[in-house]
């Protein structure tokens, strides 16, 4: 990698003035941007450590919501959202320990990866992606792949999630990164279902609208009977054809109906 | 009862206390005073010519000392091939320059263009970046069909195509394996690919070269399997230091599947630069740098035809593979499709008539080597894949056509020139059917449909030649080494024993297991017993450890240097005890004379050895150290049968492997525990093909799976638990212990009962499917099922 000097806030405040410099990157858990720092695929004059900033961690729940600070890691997700356990469920399915144990919610949605799970978790849960400026909706957040509505300089401080009646989520994993080949998260609110996918699409998560208004209907696998995804705007890759994961979608949100709590 | 120590108990490995708890001792630990680091720049483009290259602002760079090209090795040799293949028309192979780094042409997606020492990797890399380099791209050779089709692009033009060799065996049957075929009851065609793999040591390789200006001395450590052979390649043929100035040395070596074998264009710069920058130079490989630059392995297409007669005896076999080579000749290249493949075609069956016609053809991917089995993998897989295609063809149970079609008497001359010492086929099927609870099998089926699973069981056999190998025969067909090996027993004056052997372990044991042997000869206890190995310095002249020959070879001539050490103890003995040394008896680390009470014990010889007060000195020696080199007679057969029970489900194609059982004859076994072990790394490795692996390259030649994110190891959740037993036993005939050797058979063995058993799942649910190419990974599986 090339040589890059590091600060480490402990405020919130500290952090975007440091992010205000030239070239400067915020650096959640690393597990993404250190691999490519590794790759010399980016080179950052400043990175901008968030992991020291006690009012960005932690997972809280109030009102009927889950407030998950921006730089909590996976495995305290996994182990604390009990308020919302398919969430914690998702939180602990991803990677491995040493990722969970690094990895945060706020690098996972700030990246936007094509295959990571917290995307599609927001989405489904219509979540509110809390920043330092201002307070942006799930639906208007992911913007395709790697890309969000973030501002240069932004940072996500927590992640509201509207604690649904049921839900799941469902991850048919690639074999090789066991990213999600196919993810689908279901989750079901007074006022209807929302699906979002991740891992299919070739512009990223998305929400499932013929799926969302079955299940909206009749929250059963049998409902999804009939209803499918255009393989059209899959991704094809080595692990599996544009059709193979238009019928993974099926698959996996039937399942994820069924295992719905 | 077990047996607690000596051959057939199964101490705990003495190597694993250092490497479980980090004091293992691997290249990459080795750092001297002085040091600098290379960086190679590599070719991002599978064909191209360079244009210009041009270093000049990049060696201005901070902390580099020198940057080399390929022009800084004209007249430095190639990078040689150890094996040459005659061709069908009695031509020899066709051999391109290998040179250390690219010269004119880049011919793979990871092929060296420069090389940047400087004092830190990192400002190595920075000068890489300031390379002002140009290259035209051609258009990129990657089928192998394609590439020797007219009007190919040549991966190496002065070549005129790119076929290295079409090689035929026996040629003098092709006529009446094609008559066996035209007049057989029934023929069973099957086309496959065998995928191409990365073998993924843990370790990457590294290497570090030293030169003592002092001694005009060169010294490579390096992560080999062999460093005898690595001194005797790069030594005579790539930098022409004879061997007295050059050492190499293996310590640790963190696995190598084969992949570490090989002399490498990185051992050989490390060497030269050492020298020619008068500093000793490391380079360490990064993981994606692995993928484009260790020797890859298998990549065979083949069509493959059956013949059976009307009572379903199997009549000829005749295979058709191209084989890819890659873009230069690795070190064992040629000998991989062609003599560890064509020879082992008969498998476990009576096959009169056998035909195989290898094209091996040059592209532009990264060179493809020996791996794990290497080449009997794939006969194995095309064997057992078209007999049990038959089977089902033809309606018959598929155990029941093997055992009709088995060979039963032994020795048995192949109709492909081998010659099986023992084996007992029957014996391990029926071991098979029992541990593998065959006649469950239907109601662990019924209880996965319950689930809405399909579930299928396979079986294979498999016959595996190792020991690899009587150094005349392979002279004959081509090897351009011995393959002997060599060990020095070295008892010392208390009666420690250090024995330098010329095997090198990367994982196998040998520190635990080869002490067992030596310690059961003299009747003492093993911990006076230690292994010395990978240092050319200290250890004789031996060949390394691969093809499963470190027990069966360099044991052998452990056996025999141990043997040697006994006759002169006993007559050092007979002296102490002034009696003759025909009466003398070992037992127990006791010397005793014949039908008295008298005796001397084992460290009371050792020390008379080197205090000779009172001693034989005017008829023999003092000291006690003895040599022996031993070249094995014929090949050493393993063979078994494999079952493997697979659940699939039909709605995302995903397999999982629900039982794994192994029945295995390796003859005597020295360590069982160390045995088990290599059977369950090699059917990891097996269902790793099987399932997971797979190198693709796009029609650029860029690897698509150059990368853990793409490229599926196999993990310990992928496995099941195994159940192995290698209870039958039909020792080898023509070494001193009986062994055949174990180190293949589980990645040999393993991947068509893989492969039989998702056909087998998915044949029960209604789909026409008889064949699919690994690995049957979930989208591979659900498309096979669904066209
Ligand atoms: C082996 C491995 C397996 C993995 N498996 C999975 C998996 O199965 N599923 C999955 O979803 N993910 C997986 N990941 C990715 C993992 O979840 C990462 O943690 C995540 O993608 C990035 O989070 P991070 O905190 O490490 O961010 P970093 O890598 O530090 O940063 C990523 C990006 O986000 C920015 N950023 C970081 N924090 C913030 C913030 N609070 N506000 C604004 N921008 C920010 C950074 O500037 C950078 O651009 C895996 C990673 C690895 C290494």
């Amino acid at each position: 990698m090339y040589s890059f000097e590091i600060g480490r806030p402990s405020t919130v405040a500290d952090a975007v003035a440091a992010l205000g410099k030239d070239e400067a990157q915020a650096l959640g858990g690393g597990q993404t941007l250190i691999p490519t720092l590794k790759q010399r695929l980016a080179s950052p004059e400043t990175l901008v450590s968030l992991t020291g900033i006690a009012e960005m961690k932690g997972v809280c729940a109030e009102d009927g919501a889950l407030s998950i600070g921006g730089g909590t890691n996976h495995a305290t997700v996994a182990a604390e959202a009990s308020a919302y356990p398919a969430l914690a469920a998702l939180a602990g399915g991803i990677g491995d320990p040493a990722v969970r144990n690094r990895g945060t919610i706020g690098g996972s949605l700030a990246n936007n990866d094509p295959a990571a799970c917290y995307p599609s978790a927001a989405l489904a849960s219509g979540a509110t992606i809390v920043t330092n400026t201002r307070e942006i909706a799930a639906d208007d957040f992911f913007d395709g792949l790697f890309t969000t509505a973030l501002e240069e300089g932004e940072i996500i401080t927590s992640v509201r999630f509207p604690v649904p009646e049921a839900a799941a989520y469902m991850k048919f994993e690639q074999p090789a990164s066991r990213f999600a080949m196919v993810g689908v998260f279901v989750a079901k609110y007074a006022d209807g279902v929302r699906v979002a996918v991740t891992g299919g699409s070739e512009d990223g998560v998305f929400r499932w609208s013929a799926a969302e208004d079955a299940l909206s209907a009749n929250f059963s696998a049998e409902a999804l009977d009939g209803v499918s995804v255009d393989a059209d705007g899959m991704i094809t890759d080595l692990h599996g054809s544009a059709a193979y994961r238009a019928h993974l979608i099926g698959v996996m949100t039937k399942r994820a109906v069924a295992a719905a709590q | 009862m077990p047996k607690d120590h000596g051959i057939g108990a199964s101490p705990k490995r003495r190597e694993d206390v250092r490497f479980l708890t980090g004091a293992g001792n691997y290249t990459d630990d080795i750092n001297v005073y002085g040091q600098a680091y290379v960086h190679f720049l590599r070719s991002d483009v599978a064909h191209g010519k360079i244009t210009k290259i041009d270093t000049s602002a990049a060696a201005d760079m901070p902390g580099v000392v020198r940057i080399f090209t390929g022009a800084d090795f004209e007249g430095v040799g190639s990078i040689p091939c150890g094996w040459q293949v005659t061709d069908l028309h009695g031509e020899p192979m066709k051999e391109p320059a290998h040179p250390v780094l690219a010269q004119g042409k880049v011919r793979h997606v990871g092929d060296p263009i420069a090389a940047i020492v400087a004092d830190s990797l990192e400002e190595a890399r920075n000068a890489a970046e300031a390379i002002e380099l140009d290259i035209e791209e051609l258009p990129a050779v990657v089928d192998m069909k394609a590439a020797l089709a007219d009007g190919s692009a040549l991966v190496h033009d002065d070549l005129g195509d790119n076929l290295c060799y079409e090689w035929g065996f026996v040629e003098d049957n092709r006529a009446a394996v094609d008559e066996a075929i035209k007049n057989a009851a029934h023929v069973t065609t099957l086309e496959l690919r065998n995928n191409r793999l990365v073998a993924n040591p843990m370790e990457p390789r590294v290497a570090l070269g030293e030169y003592s200006r002092a001694n005009d001395h060169s010294t490579l450590h390096t992560t080999s399997q062999n460093p005898h052979v690595i001194r005797l390649l790069m030594g005579a043929f790539v930098l022409g230091i004879p061997e007295h100035k050059l050492t190499v040395i293996a310590p640790d070596v963190g696995g190598g599947f084969g992949t570490k074998i090989f002399h490498y264009a990185e051992e050989a710069f490390v060497t030269f630069a050492s020298k020619a920058c008068n500093r000793p130079v490391k380079w360490t490989a990064s993981r994606s740098e692995a993928f484009m630059s260790d020797a890859h392995g298998r990549d065979h297409v083949t069509k493959i035809e059956l013949a059976l007669d009307a009572d379903n005896n199997f009549t000829a076999l005749r295979c058709d593979t191209y084989a890819n080579m890659g873009a230069y000749l690795s070190t064992f290249a040629s000998s991989v499709p062609t003599w560890l493949h064509g020879t082992l075609l008969a498998g476990n069956y009576k096959t009169p008539l056998v035909y195989t016609n290898v094209k091996a053809v040059f592209t532009n991917t990264v060179p493809v080597d020996a791996y794990r089995g290497a080449g009997r993998p794939e006969a194995t897989f095309q064997i057992e894949r078209v007999v049990d295609k038959a089977a089902r063809e033809l309606g018959v149970d598929p155990i029941a056509l093997r055992r009709q079609n088995f060979i039963s008497e032994f020795p048995y001359a192949t109709p492909v020139a081998v010659e099986y010492d023992t084996g007992d086929y029957v014996a391990t099927m029926d071991k098979l059917e029992e541990i593998a609870d065959l006649s469950g099998f239907a109601a662990r089926r019924a209880e996965s449909e319950k689930n809405g699973k399909l579930r299928g069981l396979g079986v294979n056999c498999y016959i595996e030649a190792c020991g690899i190998a009587p150094s005349n025969l392979v002279g004959q067909l081509g090897a351009r080494a011995g393959l002997y090996d060599a060990a020095t027993v070295r008892v010392n004056a208390t009666g420690s024993i250090s024995v330098m052997v010329g095997a090198h372990s990367h994982g196998q044991g040998h520190e635990t297991a080869f002490p067992q042997v030596v310690a059961e000869m003299l009747g003492i206890d093993e911990s006076m017993v230690e292994i010395v190995h990978g240092d050319t310095s200290k250890v004789p002249f031996g060949m390394g450890t691969y093809g499963s020959r470190s027990l069966a070879v360099c044991g052998s001539a452990m056996v025999r240097a141990t043997e040697k050490i006994i006759n002169k103890a006993k007559k050092i003995a007979a002296h102490l005890m002034e009696a003759s040394d025909a009466d003398i008896e070992l037992k127990d680390g006791q010397f005793s004379v014949a039908g008295t009470d008298k005796s001397v014990a084992w460290g009371d010889v050792t020390l008379a050895a080197y205090v000779p007060h009172n001693y034989p000195l005017e008829d023999i020696e003092p000291g006690l150290e003895e040599t022996a080199f031993y070249d094995p007679a014929n090949f050493t057969y393993p063979s078994g049968a494999y079952a493997c029970e697979v659940e699939l489900d039909p709605d995302t194609g995903k397999v999982t492997i629900e039982r794994f059982s192994a029945a295995d004859d390796f003859g005597n076994v020295v360590n069982p525990m160390i045995v088990e072990g290599q059977v369950h790394g090699g059917i990891g490795q097996g269902v790793g093909q099987a399932l997971l692996e797979n190198a693709a390259y796009d029609e650029n030649g860029q690897l698509l799976s150059a990368s853990y994110m793409d490229y599926a190891m196999p993990r310990a959740d992928d496995l099941p638990f195994y159940t192995v037993d290698h209870s039958c036993q039909t020792p080898c005939t023509h070494n001193p212990l009986g062994v055949k050797g174990c180190g293949e058979a589980g990645a040999i063995g393993s991947p068509p009962s893989v492969i039989n058993a998702v056909i087998d799942a998915m044949q029960s649910g209604g789909f026409k499917v008889d064949h699919m190419d690994m690995p049957a990974s979930p989208g591979r599986v659900w498309a096979a099922m669904h066209g």
